[in-house]
Formats: structure tokens, sequence, C-alpha cells
């Protein structure tokens, strides 16, 4: 009852899982770790305390979110080989090396000092601590710069050429890594990140605050969150506009299907807010949709032609329902968060920031948005790049491993079973963390209530002196 | 064939370094993930966890970097081996989420911290043993067909495979032993000379036994190390094991504190070496040499360029790491 195309089916559904569960982290980890160097680095100026608990209570959320980023990414860097080893031989030569740099400069850097990060405080001086820090940050950016290029480069390939084995030889490096839509994908995907984490803190702050009004760190933190956000939220729609313009030049048949374009409108599009995409009828059902809109934000201009997927071959289609309605969701959130953003800087004005309780309670229901918001864009480029692996060139179809589908089916099942009695644990013990309010002499990750015998020391700390050290201040 | 430094053999090393440091680092924080149910609940199994929770994430980055490595520098290879090893692979994968998160969970719910001890072990066993079982089913020959896996998704399960697992397992714990020898002091200590014990002479038989078994995989293996007059070189490798073998159980008689440790690193050294005679120039055994495998130059120059600076500085911070959490675990003040 199994054949290939099962197979295939079953191998692409095991990489959207694991992907998808993947980037959870990283998307809220590349931001917490630039806001713990900002709470670092404001209380070292400062001197003032409350960064520093909030420092430390931001730590060991970063601590679970990091773990479960790290053993999900190395699921990613072997399935590559275990479900899509066509793609592997044949794309190996470009990718490879874009990870392999990956590893080199952000994996290693990252390992190296989160240990330093997490549980040195009290080994290492001030500086050091705060250098730790800061190498951890810039290791998730370096992680994001080149697995966004390896990405971008599976969807706007150049600077390659096939050698007789049909494998993509390198020609250009600097073509390769800059590739046309890497700047976008890099700006997009890192305020978004940004964005994820403001939201994350302004929901967190938005709980206590709701709770207890006068908490310190709850007013610091959803000040700070909120001020992210009005700042992100604006940036991120123009860095999604540019985005969208340039995939609209390099892959039109992901905006055709974002836009559920399926006919050529030589005189103006209409942008469609909402519909019932029928793949196979080739129309939007029941569309609700604005006169030539779509030309107009497309290409700036009313009457301006648009193709559609009638001009394109069939076969070539990307799934037209999944790409327009998760599309629509990113957006959706983007417009939600921008007017989160544009309250609380009412609410500043009006000196209501802490006190204005409709807002704390929107920005709660906020908080997990980004990630929704993440995972939705996320599936609108990589099912918007279908049916290609290296978009025009290499077909999905013609990437997988020859693996027979009953063992695809049974490393999904125990992906998924794994999964979610792991990320659900772990997300039960970050949601518990962060339903404790901030308080004075705040504990890192190295003590605690549950776990005394950590504080006692991994190591002897003798030879560092008290005075020097930031565990010396709590 | 004279083996000539070219590209493609630079790479070959490379990749066998991050192995080699891969099974060096995470190899005792496996093995101590192994060893913990024979520790205490409570300050011996925390100590334990203790000595490694700062620095086993660094570790763990040199499989992915021997893995992303086989992909750039031999995506042949990596797109034979990866399919033919599903199964093996996909456990080691899901084990080392078992035991990653462990570290960080253990410490959140006192309330599970017994199951999630158990992840820790369950996940550093299994771990183990599939990376064991992949160098075994890789020496003994893999199935191709063009630029495809040929064979089944069971061709890896084999007595000669399970040796291999079996037999990672017993060294990786012995590693585990031995650094929390030099780690930690008292009862932990006194315990972990007792298992470093057994587990040496474990770990003595199952090279023994590997190394009968592996000349009669394959006709080319036997050549390679019997063969006139080059047994005059491949027969140090036997020997030096032996000296090196002999040394260690001396030194855990003696209950030196560094040295079982070292040695027991000498002695995987010794069977990468080992390996690396076996299997040169090939990378998939009798099928595919690293020639045939290796990407085009052009990229194997470009992750030169990067590896050849990034390496040293990457092994100089985790070098500062390890430095800034040295000493015993669990026991201020001691020098």
């Amino acid at each position: 009852m199994f054949d290939q195309f099962d197979a295939l089916l079953l191998a692409r559904f095991q990489f959207a899982f694991t992907v998808s569960f993947h980037f959870i982290f990283p998307s809220f980890s590349i931001g917490l770790a630039s806001y713990l160097a900002v709470l670092e680095g404001l209380w070292l100026w400062t001197g003032r305390e409350v960064y520093l608990n909030l420092f430390k209570y931001w730590l060991k959320i970063f601590a679970l979110a990091f773990a479960m980023g790290v053993v999900s990414g190395i699921v990613m860097s072997y399935q590559f080989g275990t479900n899509w080893s066509v793609f592997s031989d044949k794309a190996g030569p470009v990718i490879g090396p874009l990870m392999a740099y990956e590893v080199m400069t952000a994996f290693f850097l990252e390992a190296g000092f989160l240990g330093i990060m997490l549980f040195g405080m009290g080994r290492v001086g001030r500086k050091l601590h705060i250098a730790a820090t800061l190498a951890v940050a810039i290791g998730t950016f370096i992680s994001a710069f080149w697995i966004l290029s390896a990405n971008s480069w599976m969807q706007t390939p150049v600077g390659y050429g096939i050698n007789e084995a049909g494998q993509f030889v390198p020609q250009d490096w600097w073509a390769i890594v800059f590739n046309p839509s890497f700047p976008y994908r890099l700006v997009h995907t890192v305020l978004a990140a940004y964005l994820t984490t403001a939201l994350v803190v302004g929901g967190v702050g938005a709980w206590h605050l709701l709770r207890e009004r006068t908490n310190k760190g709850a007013r610091v933190m959803f000040s700070m969150a909120m001020g992210m956000v009005a700042v992100v939220a604006p940036l991120q729609i123009f860095a999604g506009d540019m985005h969208g313009l340039n995939t609209l030049e390099h892959q039109p048949a992901k905006v055709m299907a974002m836009e559920g374009h399926f006919q050529s409108h030589p005189d103006g599009a209409p942008l469609i807010l909402f519909g019932i995409p029928d793949q196979e009828a080739g129309v939007v059902r029941n569309a609700i949709e604005i006169p030539k809109a779509s030309s107009l934000i497309l290409k700036h201009d009313l009457n301006a032609p648009l193709a559609g997927l009638d001009t394109i071959e069939r076969a070539n289609w990307p799934y037209v329902p999944i790409v327009f309605w998760s599309f629509r969701i990113m957006v959706g959130l983007g417009f939600a968060m921008l007017a989160l953003g544009a309250l609380s800087l009412w609410a500043r004005l009006r000196g209501r920031l802490h006190d204005w309780r409709l807002l704390h309670r929107l920005a709660l229901v906020m908080g997990p948005s980004g990630f929704v918001a993440v995972i939705a864009g996320w599936v609108t480029t990589e099912v918007g790049r279908q049916p290609f692996t290296v978009y025009g060139l290499l077909r999905t179809a013609a990437s997988a491993s020859p693996l027979e589908a009953p063992a695809v089916a049974a490393s999904l099942l125990t992906f998924i079973v794994v999964y979610f009695i792991v990320f659900g644990a772990g997300t039960g013990y970050i949601l518990k963390l962060m339903s404790k309010p901030p308080h004075r002499g705040e504990t890192g990750p190295e003590a605690g209530p549950d776990h005394p015998i950590r504080a006692a020391g991994i190591t002897p700390a003798p030879a560092v002196d008290p005075d020097r050290t930031l565990g010396a201040e709590a | 064939m004279m083996p000539v430094l070219d590209l493609p053999t630079l790479w070959a090393f490379v990749i066998a370094f991050a192995v080699f440091a891969y099974v060096v680092m995470d190899g005792f924080d496996l093995g101590i993930g192994i060893l913990f149910p024979f520790f205490a609940p409570g300050p011996e199994r925390d100590s334990a966890m203790n000595s490694v929770a700062p620095v086993w994430d660094g570790n763990e980055t040199w499989l992915v970097l021997g893995g992303g490595g086989l992909m750039a520098a031999f995506p042949l290879a990596y797109a034979i081996i990866l399919p033919a090893l599903y199964a093996p692979i996909i456990a080691m994968v899901l084990a080392l989420i078992f035991r990653g998160v462990a570290f960080e969970f253990r410490w959140r719910d006192a309330g599970h911290r017994r199951y999630w001890d158990f992840a820790f072990t369950t996940g550093s066993v299994v771990a183990t043993l599939a990376q064991g079982i992949t160098l075994g089913a890789l020496l003994q020959g893999i199935a191709v067909e063009g630029r495809s896996y040929a064979g089944g998704w069971w061709d890896w399960l084999t007595p000669f495979s399970l040796l291999v697992g079996m037999s990672l397992v017993v060294g990786y714990a012995l590693l585990g032993a031995t650094w929390l020898v030099m780690k930690t002091e008292g009862t932990v200590q006194d315990h972990s000379f007792r298992l470093a014990g057994r587990l040496a002479i474990g770990l003595i038989v199952c090279i023994g036994l590997v190394s009968a078994a592996t000349p009669f995989l394959s006709s080319a293996y036997y050549q390679r190390w019997f063969a006139w007059p080059q047994v005059l070189f491949t027969a140090q490798v036997p020997l030096l094991v032996g000296l090196c073998s002999g040394t260690l159980v001396v030194s855990l008689l003696r209950r030196w504190e560094y040295w079982p440790f070292l040695l027991t690193l000498g002695l995987f050294g010794l069977c990468l070496l080992g390996l690396g005679v076996s299997m040169f120039p090939y990378v998939v055994p009798s099928a595919v040499t690293i020639h045939e495998a290796a990407a085009p130059d052009i990229s194997l120059r470009f992750m030169l360029v990067g590896a050849s600076v990034l390496i040293p500085i990457i092994l100089v911070y985790t070098g500062y790491s390890y430095w800034v959490f040295r000493g015993k675990t669990g026991h201020e003040g001691y020098h």
C-alpha cells in the first residue's frame, strides 16, 4: 500500500514538522540573547539592581530555550542526509560549505561561551562575563546569517555551474552567499526574531503587571518590550514589503500564490483580502477583494498588469491554499503588532503605560503571536518555493532519499511523540519560570531553591577575587 | 598508490580530527550518562552532572561539524551513508535530544527528576550504541548503486555492528569513569575508580574482538593489515594498543588521577588510527573513495580557508572554557 509518493510525502511532512519546531527556539533565542546583553550592559552602566535581576530572570529561561534549540538543530543537520540524500549530493558542494561556516563561526562561539554566560557569574570578572554574553548574542546572529544565506540560495540560486554528475558546482562564492533574496530574508527574519522576543517579554511583563502593578522588574521589562515593539513592528512591515517585491522579481509564482492570483490581470490586479482558493479549479471562491489594490502594492500603479498562475505550467505551481492562508496569518498578526506598538506609545505619552489594564491584557494575548507569525512566514516562503528544493532547478520529488515508506513513517511518528513529550515539558518549564514574578536577589541558572547543590560550585573558585565578580553583587 | 596531500585528503584529515575531537569531548559526557544509574541520587549524581553541564553543548558541536563537514566536503558519501544508516542515525539524534534537555530539565522539576535522570541515561546509552552501530555498519560495507544507497533499511543490523556498538558503550563509559576520577573526589571518585577498573578490562576485550573480526570482514582489510612488508608498519598499532592498555591498568591500580583518562583517550586515538588504516582511501569501504566523494576543489578550498583559521581559534576558546571550570567539582577550595 506504500509507494514512492507516500515516502516522499512523509519525508516532506517530517522535515516540515522538525524544522517548524526547531525554528521556534532560535527565533526566540536570537532576540533573547541580545536582550540579555542589553540588560547586562545596562546593569554595568547604571549599576541599577533591577537590570541584574531581570538579566538573571531571563537567563534561566534562555538556558532552557537554548538547550531545546541545540538538540532540535542537531536533528536538522543530519536530516538532510537521512531523508534528502539526492539533494545533499547535488547541492552539497554549495549548501554544505555555508553550513560548515555556520558551525565554525556560530555554533562553536555560542557553545563555547554559553557555559560561562550561564554558570560563570562568580568565576570570571564582569567584563569577561559580558564579553561571553555578547559572544553568545553575536553567535546567534552569525548563525542566522549563514543558514539564511543557504536557504536563500535555494530560493534564488546564482553563482553556480552544473557538472556531469548533476551536482551544483560553485563558481562565485560572493554571489552565492549574497544571493538576490538573502539581504531581504536576513533583515526580515532577524527583525522577526527581535519582534517575537519583544512580544514574549512584553507578555510576561503584562502578566505580572496585571497581578502586581508595582513590581519594578515587570514595569521595566514591559516598558522596554513595548518600546521595542513600537519601533520594530513598523520597520518589519516595511522590510516585509521590500522582501515581497524582491520575491515578485525572482519567484513570481510564490507571490501569485500569496495573492491568490490564479488569473492574469492585464489592467490592474485586485487585492484579495479573503477567499477560498481552489487549486483544482484554479480560482479563489467567495473572494472579498479591493479592485486594483494588489497592483498598487506590488507595482505602485493602479493599472499595472500583473501575471497570474495561468502563465505558469501547472506542474510548477506551489500549493496555493497553504501559501495564501499562511501569508494572511503572518500579515494579519503583523498589523496587530503594529497596533499594539502604537497603543503602547499612546499610553506612554499619557503616562498610563503601567496602569492601563486593557493594554496589559492585549500585550498578554499577543505574547505568543510572534511565534505564530514566524512559522506562518516560514511556511509561506518554503511552501511557496515548491515544487522545487533548489528553485527552478531541482524538484522536491527528485531530491529525496531512496527510503521505504514504512521507515519514514516510523521515524516521523517517533519524532512527533518525542517532540511533544520533550518540547512540551520544556515549554511547560519555561511557562513555570515565567509565571513567577521577577524579584530582588533573583538567582541565575546556577542556583535556586530547587537545586542548592549546583550553587555549591561546579569548580573551586578561590582563584577568583569575589569583589570582582558578578555573583558578589547579587 | 602513494597518498598525496591534496584537498580531499586534507579534508579527510579535518573530518577525522572533528570525529576524534567529538569522541574526546562528548565521549566522557555520554559516558557519565551511561554510568549515571551506578551513582546514588543526590550529591553523587549532581556532582557528576555538574562536571559536564557547562561544556556538553560545545562537545556536541563537534558532532555537528562532523556531519556538516561530511556533507560539505564529501556530499556523495553523506548522501550514501546516512540513508543506509537511517534507523541508527534517527535513533541517535532522538537520544541526543533526551539527554541534552535532561541537563536543564532535571534542575527545573524536582518532582520528575528521576524521569529526566532516566532520560539522561537512556539517551546516552542509545546515542552511543547508535554511533557504534553506525561505525560497525560502515566498516562491514554498504550496498551502493550509482550515486545512492541500494540496500534495505535493516542492513545495518548484524552481529558485527552490534559488537562495535557495545564496545563503544564500554569505551565511552570508561572515558566517563576516568573523567570522574579526575574531576571528583571522595565517594564519587572511589566509586569511579572501581567502575573504571572493570570497564578497562571490558574495553580491552572489546578492542581485541573488534580488531580480530575486522580483517575478516573483507579481503581488502586483511591485505591492508597483513600484507608484507607494510605489516611492519601496521603491526605498530596493535603493539601500541597493548602498551597503552597495560599502562592504563597500572594507572588505575595505583590510583593515579589524570593518567587513566589520558590513556583511555590514547586507546581511542589508536583505534581511530586503526580505522584509518582499514578504510583509507575509501570513505564508503570498497565502494566510494574520498576522491570520488569529494566536493569540487572550489568548495573544499573555500572551507579550508575558514577551517584553518577558525578551528585553532575554536580550540583556544574551548580550552579557555574548560579552564574556567577547571578543578574538582562539588567541593570548594580544593586545588
